[in-house]
């Protein structure tokens, strides 16, 4: 600790290489932690599914629906506590690009399967007695300034029509995980617009069990009902229905993977780069070092231990700086992202590769510093 | 004006062999992921660019923005067999086909399931689209249950081979050929008879009716009298517009996200490069001096500098650059937001990408090098010549 | 030969000491076969001519190059038997360098630059601070603690640097050349601070120097020539 003047003395003295430098790397982890986020976003969905609720779907495909039949079938099935459905709305706001997530849900059980949705009585009682009513998460309602009261128009591609709904109610997660960015409104409402041929058919069931370990059981004894029927279902935990609704994406984190490497190589190479001109330019220096009678070891550990700071204070600022932007804006890339945030293991990963970075370029310096022969290094400068 | 000799720069970047050659690769890795993003969503959009074609028309239900929310009856598709506008085939019979489009989850060789495209076709589908051939194998007998799938789905899922059988819909289906639409959509999809796919996938509509225009010029008179036609609500679309389309969200999603990550990555490398000049030019100050005592003036000091600097960038690029040569080779499979189903594309590099490249990397050295050629022209000489 | 101080008990020790450095392949001799003595509290002034290899036998006394052949005993320890670790802990217990260059650390202040070697002992902050204050008040430079090297004149500069190589308390301290880049003025200033170093403190010193008048303020000069000392010679022939 006591050398840690004679570390940012450098630092300091060199006020224009050191936040060049920091900041390269500042960028390198923002931009870390931005594509981690992407992919732990993905998989937020899957820490927010409950281990107890179970997905029926259409067994070709989500886009096939499931005549509303089913529902009471269902009911009866043993081990199954409660009930909902719902169907993927697929609308807009004005334009096609502003594009977020809507379900027409049965209003009456959607709340009860669905606890982590957190809503005042009052909100839920005025939701339920309105039936052109919804409820949006509280990320929809501070990036549109939807409030209480406000008409929304949601323009239908797979229900096609203008859609006008009261909201009703402004929803929080319980957890961070939760998605704020989705639009509910009652199903009701939706079918009884639809034409004739179209009524009647749910996207998805949604199936609470007792407990976890009943839900592949629950799972097979609904499929088995349907399973010669020309609407077979595919009944799957929540967590391996959004499991497969990631996969559909291929292999972005592959792709990611690759991105991510390039830009930290592409910084290192930077960082490394500069960190041997700045050993390069203190070649006496460290002899003098020596000299007053610095061991290799020590000189070598106060060199690397410069580039640690460095990068840890960009890693720093820069994984800070990810966390504070993505929790301020309302970024979901189109409702691709619904809760896109930067998470604790994120930042945990982004310190650990500043500090891996920081060793790294440090590396080739400390090692020549190390090995820096005092008389020699003292003649090439008198 | 006296110039610097352009040997100068060279000879210094020589002798830093080291700076210079990380300097170079930091910016090479910039240029690289700059083209590979490029090439990203290039190769998405080239993949359902190249799927339509210039002489054909689809035909849609009016409202429709993709083939999935499509309805076209079977009266409606006869009504736009008859038009005059299609051509006809050698047997005079018109050049169109109306086809059903539902999506099916399949199993993916990595063991993971996603959406594909099954379309039902008709015999003349495939002379419809003039890049689609079949690579091996035959095509599916009407009636049959044989199908034939695209080349890239024929590599990327199981079942999926020449002679495999895969189930669907709750049948049994030989896989009697493979199809090469050349890069484009159809090679993520599965082919069979029409007429058998809808009582077994329980459709009784078609989804579109695709056909070859006698001339493209009148596409506009067909447009106009189909969707004029009170029976119908349909829309009449060019073929090569409407999959071209159809690549808009995600393209612009990935086209984002590179511009996004690649600016972003360019200012750290450029603090980078930023660094390395300006150690460079104070290494350097005598000898600047010297070159100002000579006579050389202040603009020649500054433009050799940021010469220079340009001169290791744009080399970075070519790195850059011919490191993305290789990318061309990659394949991903990513959804189309617009029929929720996977499409396999191979990355594309066009010399565009690989000129925009090195041209991001020259201004990157640019912008890296102005601030240390002002000093370095700045620099008072008498200070600069008796320093050591 | 010995150079004068007898009675006094010998500090430094060379045997016999060659020196030589290889630049590509080649055998450049430095130092052909030295041998000297140095009494403790004794100053001495080595001379001769540029190349004659007056730095390198200083480098060698102070621990940080070695001899090619030949051994070196310096306060007590057989240098050639020591690891470098061992050489550095050594070295920062018993020596102060001197520079022709001061050779002060530029981003730090005079006080961090004579601090510098108390950073290796164990001593707290609060004893360091006295310490470093009691070698800047010795070179007469208590109010300069503050300043960085570019802020202060190169006999400030020099003043400094000898702070830091007193601070410490070493028994010995080598001066490579200490008033080589100074005006007369402040030439003379740091010799009296040498000189009174060595009489009030009782360090040990050794400089190097081509200047007859530094030469003059030293107890004994010996002379270098090619490699060997001048006084051998004479006593050889």
């Amino acid at each position: 600790m006591k050398f840690l003047g004679y570390i940012t003395a450098h630092l300091w003295r060199h006020k224009r290489r050191s936040f060049l430098t920091v900041f390269s790397i500042a960028v390198a982890l923002f931009l870390f932690a931005t594509l981690r986020t992407v992919m732990t976003s993905f998989d937020s969905a899957l820490r927010a599914s409950a281990d107890t609720r179970l997905v029926v779907r259409h067994a070709a495909s989500l886009v096939f629906p499931l005549p509303l039949a089913y529902r009471d079938r269902i009911r009866q099935v043993q081990g199954v506590t409660g009930v909902s459905y719902g169907n993927w709305f697929g609308g807009y706001y004005q334009d096609p690009k502003n594009q977020f997530a809507q379900f027409a849900v049965d209003v009456p059980t959607i709340l009860d399967l669905f606890p982590e949705i957190l809503l005042s009585p009052e909100e839920i009682a005025a939701f339920r007695a309105e039936r052109n009513s919804c409820i949006i998460g509280q990320g929809l309602a501070r990036k549109w300034g939807w409030k209480r009261g406000d008409t929304v128009p949601i323009s239908g591609t797979i229900f096609p029509g203008d859609w006008r709904f009261v909201v009703r109610g402004i929803y929080k997660g319980k957890t961070t995980d939760i998605d704020e960015n989705t639009l509910f409104f009652h199903w009701d409402y939706m079918n009884e617009a639809l034409p004739a041929a179209r009524q009647d058919y749910v996207g998805i069931y949604w199936v609470r069990t007792a407990n976890r370990d009943e839900a592949a059981s629950v799972s097979a004894r609904i499929d088995a009902l349907y399973e010669n029927s020309p609407q077979p279902t595919k009944t799957e935990t929540e967590k391996a229905f959004q499991a497969s609704f990631i996969s559909m994406m291929g292999n972005v984190s592959l792709l990611l993977t690759i991105l991510g490497s390039a830009i930290l190589f592409a910084i290192m190479l930077v960082t490394v780069n500069t960190m041997m001109m700045a050993a390069r330019e203190r070649t006496t220096e460290i002899a003098v070092l020596k000299t007053l009678g610095f061991t290799d070891g020590l000189v070598l550990r106060l060199v690397a231990a410069e580039a640690i700071l460095v990068s840890v204070v960009g890693g720093v600022i820069g994984s800070g700086a990810a966390w504070l932007v993505f929790l301020r804006s309302d970024f979901t890339a189109n409702g691709m992202f619904p809760s896109f945030r930067v998470i604790p293991e994120t930042l945990a990963w982004g310190l650990l590769l500043a500090v891996a970075m920081g060793l790294l370029s440090g590396l080739v310096p400390a090692v020549q510093a190390a090995r820096l022969r005092i008389a020699g290094a003292l003649r090439r400068v008198a | 004006m006296a110039f610097i000799p352009l040997a100068y720069n060279v000879r210094n970047l020589a002798a830093r062999r080291t700076s210079t050659s990380l300097t170079a690769l930091g910016i090479a890795a910039v240029a690289w992921v700059f083209i590979f993003t490029l090439a990203l969503a290039g190769g998405f959009e080239a993949a359902l660019r190249t799927t339509g074609s210039a002489k054909n028309a689809i035909v849609i239900r009016n409202g429709a923005s993709s083939e999935l929310m499509s309805i076209v009856s079977r009266e409606a598709a006869d009504a736009v067999a008859a038009q005059p506008e299609v051509a006809r085939a050698a047997d005079g019979a018109p050049l169109e086909a109306s086809e059903l489009v539902v999506i099916w989850n399949l199993e993916r060789k990595s063991g993971n399931t996603t959406n594909v495209i099954v379309r039902g076709v008709t015999p003349r589908s495939l002379a419809l689209r003039e890049n689609a051939r079949l690579l091996a194998g035959r095509m599916f007998r009407p009636g049959v249950e044989e199908i034939v799938v695209g080349k890239m789905l024929s590599e990327r899922f199981k079942h999926c081979g020449l002679n495999e059988r895969i189930q669907l819909a709750g049948r049994v289906w030989t896989v009697v050929g493979i199809l090469d639409a050349d890069g484009s959509a159809y090679d993520s999809e599965i082919w069979g008879d029409v007429e058998l796919f809808m009582p077994i996938f329980d459709r009784p509509v078609f989804q579109n009716v695709t056909l070859r225009l006698d001339d493209p010029s009148h596409f506009e008179a067909l447009k106009k009298r189909i969707e004029a036609d009170p029976r119908f609500s349909l829309q009449v679309r060019r073929e090569d517009e409407f999959y071209a389309a159809q690549s808009g969200m995600m393209a612009t999603l990935l086209r984002t996200l590179g511009l996004f990550v690649t600016l972003i990555m360019a200012l750290g490398a450029v603090f980078g490069a930023l660094n390395t000049m300006y150690a460079s030019v104070s290494s350097r100050t005598k000898e600047i001096g010297t070159l100002l005592a000579l006579g050389f003036s202040r603009g020649a000091v500054m433009l050799s500098i940021l010469i220079e600097s340009t001169i290791l960038c744009v080399f970075g690029g070519l790195i850059g650059c011919l490191l993305a040569l290789p990318v061309r080779s990659f394949t991903t499979g990513t959804m189309s937001f617009a029929s929720f189903s996977e499409l396999a594309f191979r990355f594309q590099v066009t010399p565009g990408m690989l000129l925009g490249g090195v041209l991001f990397a020259a201004c990157m050295g640019l912008v890296g090098g102005f601030f240390p050629a002002r000093r370095a022209a700045r620099m008072p000489i008498t200070e600069a010549v008796r320093q050591a | 030969m010995t150079a004068g101080g007898e009675g006094k008990q010998a500090l430094i020790l060379l045997r016999d000491v060659h020196k030589s450095y290889y630049r590509d392949k080649i055998e450049i001799p430095v130092l052909t076969g030295v041998s000297m003595t140095v009494g403790a509290g004794e100053f001495l002034a080595l001379m001769g001519p540029s190349g004659s290899g007056k730095s390198t036998i200083l480098n060698l006394i102070a621990g940080i190059d070695t001899p090619t052949r030949g051994a070196i005993d310096v306060a007590g320890s057989s240098l050639g038997t020591l690891k470098p670790a061992q050489l550095s802990a050594w070295r920062a217990r018993n020596v102060g360098f001197i520079f022709q260059l001061y050779n002060l650390i530029p981003v730090l202040t005079a006080f961090q630059n004579v601090e510098l070697p108390l950073l290796l002992t164990k001593l707290n902050g609060s004893e360091r601070k006295k310490r470093v204050r009691l070698a800047l008040e010795l070179v007469g430079l208590q109010d300069r603690d503050h300043h960085y090297p570019h802020q202060l004149s190169g006999g400030q500069e020099q003043r400094v640097a000898i702070a830091r190589a007193i601070v410490g308390d070493p028994t010995l301290l080598v001066a490579d050349e200490p008033t080589g880049d100074l005006d007369a003025k402040n030439a003379a200033e740091v010799l009296t601070l040498l000189q009174r170093l060595n009489r009030e403190m009782g360090k040990t010193i050794v400089m190097v120097t081509h200047d007859p008048h530094a030469a003059e303020r030293a107890d004994a000069v010996l002379h270098l020539d090619k490699g060997v000392l001048k006084e051998q010679e004479a006593a050889r022939a």
